[in-house]
């Protein structure tokens, strides 16, 4: 029984994963980058969110919405500032450090405005637990919420990418940029699409975090952020489905390693699980080699 | 025209490390007439373990092009290991230079083997996946050295991952690592002269690798993977070379930093992405590819701060800013034609006046 719940549990914190995976995985597909500055943009999600509704007592509706809207452009406005300027660079290195120094800013930012002390997130999910096998398992509402955002923003996503123009403008620049700028595609829009689709996301990654785990740091965001690159570079990195199917067994592999081997390792076996897959598959579990032309 | 190339490698070279002599030489007249305060000389041996650090670093990002975020990780390798041996053998070995070298022998080698093995798989892959295998690294290492707990008695060496307790020791025995409080009571062996010595032994390797054969295939993988393999240049082996040296000097920069600490603990302030991050902040500022440009600006924004108290606080935000501001200010394809521009301008007025 305990089992179930463990896996249940993991399922859930692999949702939340998923969902940022999704957009690290987006941004590392179309504009060939690792956005370390993601995992912040979940804390400044969290913060957001927190302001608005404990602090500001706005309606929860009414606070998520605005936390994904500045999200969205915060998002979008890093990369103009930031790594738009850098993407003909010489040196790929170049706009990954420039992504450390963003990341750093949002951490001392948030620092400096919040302090460093941890703030309490009230959960912002109201839904009923529910009880299995005669109360011996309960699921909470937060779990139930999680993991139905998550299905519902694959879906959608997976959608969004396959049917409509844009998500197919998105397909053709992470293939060849060049190209699809001959064709007509406004290849900056949808780099900066894809940067605010993966923001918002990671406002909403934030809220289902902080509501499952409510203490809010200027760290919230960091280690999630990192473990959800695992996820993404475990499933494949720039496949969509890969970033769920990751998600969820880094998720399962995190609450189990917690349970039977150790609290304090479970991130060094997180890690570890990262160093096999870059041994046996580097291209993850649904990624497709990609050789290189000279 | 071979020879004079050479002779101004050897001149950069010199002057490299004279700077570090002439600043030995100052310091010392300093702190013997009684100007230092004693923050700025209790700050002296960080600052060489920095420069080595930022050094070590400057090889992996500026000569082989890629970036580690686990240095961090691999001086506390080099730091705990060596430190370790330190206290196991202060009995025993008493002249302090000898067992200071073996300690140092110890330290860099472990931080050398956990970098190739590191380095082994990872370093055959394209991408950015070194930073965040190496970021992983350092974290893992910080996780374990908070868990591990080794004592010694007469029945030799135990090992938990628990608690002291649970070492099961003798009366006789003593908790060499403990958990979380780490190492305490480590000989201190290092001090600023052997300090700056180490600086120069690590910048003296570091410059005649960047001068050798080696070295140039090194760079030609940095700047064009399939030229330099086209031509023949086994990729693998060099990176694996460099970032396994890199890691090595990383660890004798933990040597020194673990043997004048009384009491050395794995917090994420010494050893953690924070270390990691500024120690990348010094070699960008410094210039990357810069081996001159890292000692001065880690001696710098090591020493501005503690001048500058008041900055304390947001110095990490600075140095964000540092590092987005350079970053952009360098390498931005527009920056640098904007920049080319302005210097033609100018040089053209001058004519004209």
């Amino acid at each position: 029984m305990s089992l179930l719940s463990y896996l249940i549990n993991g399922i859930s914190l692999g949702s939340v994963y998923a969902i940022i995976a999704l957009g690290y995985t987006m941004v590392y597909g179309i504009a060939k980058m690792l956005n370390f500055a993601h995992g912040d943009v979940i804390m400044v999600g969290g913060y957001l969110i927190f302001t608005f509704v404990s602090t500001l007592q706005l309606p929860v509706g009414l606070g998520i919405v605005l936390a994904v809207v500045l999200c969205t452009m915060l998002g979008i406005t890093i990369e103009a500032i930031a790594y738009r300027p850098l993407r003909n660079a010489a040196s790929s290195l170049a706009v990954l450090i420039t992504a450390i120094g963003v990341s750093y800013f949002l951490q001392n930012v948030a620092l400096i405005i919040f302090g460093a002390n941890t703030k309490a997130f009230t959960s912002v999910v109201n839904a009923e637990p529910i009880k299995l096998f005669g109360d011996q398992i309960t699921i909470s509402g937060e779990t139930i919420v999680t993991i139905i955002s998550c299905i519902i923003i694959m879906t959608v996503l997976t959608l969004f990418v396959n049917r409509t123009k844009a998500g197919q403008a998105m397909l053709a620049v992470s293939e060849d940029k060049g190209a699809a700028q001959l064709m007509g595609i406004n290849v900056n829009g949808t780099i900066s699409l894809t940067f605010a689709i993966g923001s918002g996301l990671a406002a909403i990654a934030g809220l289902l975090l902080c509501s499952a785990y409510p203490s809010l740091t200027p760290y919230t965001g960091s280690m999630p952020g990192i473990k959800a690159f695992v996820a993404a570079v475990f499933g494949g990195i720039g496949s969509i489905p890969g970033a769920f199917i990751g998600g969820i067994i880094l998720g399962i592999i995190e609450i189990l390693g917690k349970a039977y081997i150790s609290s304090q390792l479970a991130d060094a076996i997180v890690f570890l699980v990262l160093i096999l897959v870059l041994l046996i598959k580097p291209t993850g579990i649904l990624g497709k080699k990609v050789q290189e032309k000279v | 025209m071979k020879e004079k190339k050479i002779s101004k490698n050897l001149q950069d070279n010199l002057i490299t490390i004279g700077i570090v002599v002439v600043g030995y030489v100052i310091v010392t007249i300093l702190s013997a007439s009684g100007v230092l305060s004693n923050l700025l000389q209790g700050l002296l041996v960080p600052l060489c373990a920095y420069i080595i650090l930022a050094v070590s670093l400057n090889l992996t990002v500026g000569i082989l092009g890629e970036l580690s975020l686990g240095h961090a990780g691999f001086m506390c390798v080099g730091a705990f290991t060596s430190a370790f041996f330190s206290k196991c053998t202060e009995g025993v070995i008493t002249v302090a230079p000898l067992r200071f070298i073996l300690a140092l022998l110890i330290g860099s080698l472990t931080a050398a083997l956990i970098g190739f093995l590191i380095g082994m798989p990872v370093l055959r892959l394209k991408g950015d996946y070194l930073a965040i295998v190496t970021l992983a690294f350092g974290e893992i290492i910080k996780n374990i050295m908070n868990v591990l707990f080794i004592g010694k008695d007469s029945a030799g060496f135990h090992f938990s991952m628990k608690d002291s307790l649970s070492l099961n020791m003798e009366p006789d025995g003593m908790v060499i690592i403990n958990g979380a409080q780490g190492i305490t009571g480590t000989p201190k062996d290092s001090n600023f002269t052997i300090g700056v010595i180490l600086i120069v032994l690590t910048l003296l390797i570091v410059l005649n690798l960047i001068n050798s054969r080696d070295g140039r295939a090194i760079m030609s993988i940095r700047d064009n993977l399939i030229a330099a393999e086209s031509v023949g240049i086994h990729i693998t082996k060099y990176k694996l070379m460099a970032f396994t040296i890199s890691a090595a000097l990383a660890g004798v920069a933990g040597v020194l930093y673990s043997h004048n600490l009384n009491s050395l603990m794995a917090t994420p302030k010494n050893f953690g992405y924070n270390m990691s991050i500024m120690i990348l902040v010094f070699v960008v500022l410094g210039g990357i590819g810069n081996i001159r440009g890292s000692v001065i600006a880690a001696v710098i924004l090591t020493l501005l701060p503690e001048l500058l108290r008041g900055l304390n606080d947001y110095r990490m935000l600075i140095y964000s800013i540092v590092l987005i501001v350079m970053m952009l200010y360098n390498w931005a394809p527009n920056m640098i034609a904007f920049r080319k521009r302005m210097a033609n301008r100018f040089s053209k007025k001058k004519e004209v006046a």
